[in-house]
């Protein structure tokens, strides 16, 4: 039982470091449940989800993100308004304060990924970096799930 | 000089009439206009429009007619609300099951431009079975629009590419083609398949 203990803190410790630069502020930042729905080719952007959250005490601040997969990549968000019309634009920087969390969900905020490199395909992943004000940046590797997929869980 | 001072003060009255214009067109018609209540689709048949569904046939809202109808706009390019919507509406269908048999199940592009029917083939193919794909020239999609009161618009993106603001609600119609209810976008499932199953059981007590 130990032996299963110590190999599981080890395992977190290795994520967590291979994870997070140290640096004050984003060190702090965990990202949780990073997911993305496959594309048809690479002529569709694509959008990517995530759960960021600051487990730290002091507001951290991110200002973008970038993957080798996309030519550009920004935080989107989608609203739609009293008539039921939805549209998107760029979320700007994005500060999440001390125990909080945001949430890349569908229908609200989203990492949108234009001009495709190459077509995501369902099963594998790509790394996603996330730049924070204070310098920090952590990389978060994304599964792809199928088209139809909902949440995290498929 | 009191020319002068005449000129500035005409033009100031002028500039506060202009001005006072400019924000009543914005509280009645501009972008604070209050939301448009009663706004809702005609009837199936009171609309008139021609498209091609996803395998090339020809259609149009008379061939929903007879049967419950599901009925929504979106467009292929679309990362985040219509792979969402069309998501959403397959867990639907999942829900209900054998109670859907029957249903016409419609996603009309509102970017018949990027949307072919190859690429309306294969997006729904993706999706669940019941799901047709309907396009067509672009002043048919404004005429099919026009009478579910869908609304959309072309915005240019950085680029050089473009994305479309749309109305994402999904359209209940009955068996006879009568509007009954919409989904608003991200309603929940609790209250989504509810209001599909008000729409079937029209039919079975249409039926009997």
């Amino acid at each position: 039982m130990k032996t299963v203990v110590y190999g599981l803190m080890a395992a977190l410790m290795f994520a967590l470091s291979a994870t997070m630069p140290a640096i004050a502020g984003s060190e702090d930042v965990v990202v949780e449940d990073a997911w993305a729905r496959a594309s048809i080719g690479v002529n569709r952007p694509g959008a990517a989800y995530m759960t960021i959250r600051n487990t730290g005490d002091e507001a951290v601040t991110l200002t973008g993100i970038r993957t080798d997969l996309a030519i550009m990549s920004d935080i989107h968000q989608t609203s739609t308004n009293a008539e039921g019309v939805s549209s998107m634009a760029p979320a700007g920087e994005i500060e999440i304060a001390p125990g909080d969390a945001v949430s890349l969900e569908p229908g609200g905020l989203h990492a949108m990924l234009m001009r495709l490199q190459r077509p995501m395909a369902e099963g594998e992943s790509f790394s996603l970096t996330l730049d924070f004000s204070d310098g920090g940046e952590i990389v978060v590797e994304v599964s792809i799930l199928g088209i139809a997929a909902r949440g995290p869980d498929g | 000089m009191n020319l002068l001072k005449i000129t500035v003060y005409a033009l100031a009255g002028l500039a506060a009439i202009a001005l006072t214009l400019a924000v009543g067109w914005w509280r009645v018609d501009g972008p604070e206009a209050p939301e448009r209540t009663g706004l809702r689709p005609v009837d199936l048949s009171a609309m008139d429009f021609r498209l091609s569904d996803h395998e090339g046939e020809e259609v149009g809202p008379e061939i929903l007619i007879g049967r419950p109808t599901m009925v929504f706009f979106g467009f292929t390019y679309c990362p985040d609300v219509c792979p969402t919507t069309l998501s959403d509406i397959s867990g639907w269908l999942d829900d209900l099951g054998e109670e859907v048999e029957g249903m016409n199940v419609v996603f009309i592009t509102v970017d018949p431009e990027r949307d072919t029917v190859e690429a309306m083939a294969e997006y729904v193919s993706y999706f669940h079975p019941a799901i047709r794909g309907w396009t067509g020239p672009e002043e048919e999609v404004a005429r099919a629009a026009q009478g579910f009161r869908a609304r959309y618009e072309r915005v240019s993106t950085d680029g050089g590419d473009y994305t479309m603001n749309h109305t994402a609600s999904v359209f209940l119609f009955d068996d006879d083609g009568q509007f009954t209810t919409m989904i608003d976008y991200h309603e929940q499932r609790e209250f989504a398949v509810p209001k599909i199953r008000r729409a079937l059981n029209k039919e079975t007590e249409g039926a009997t």
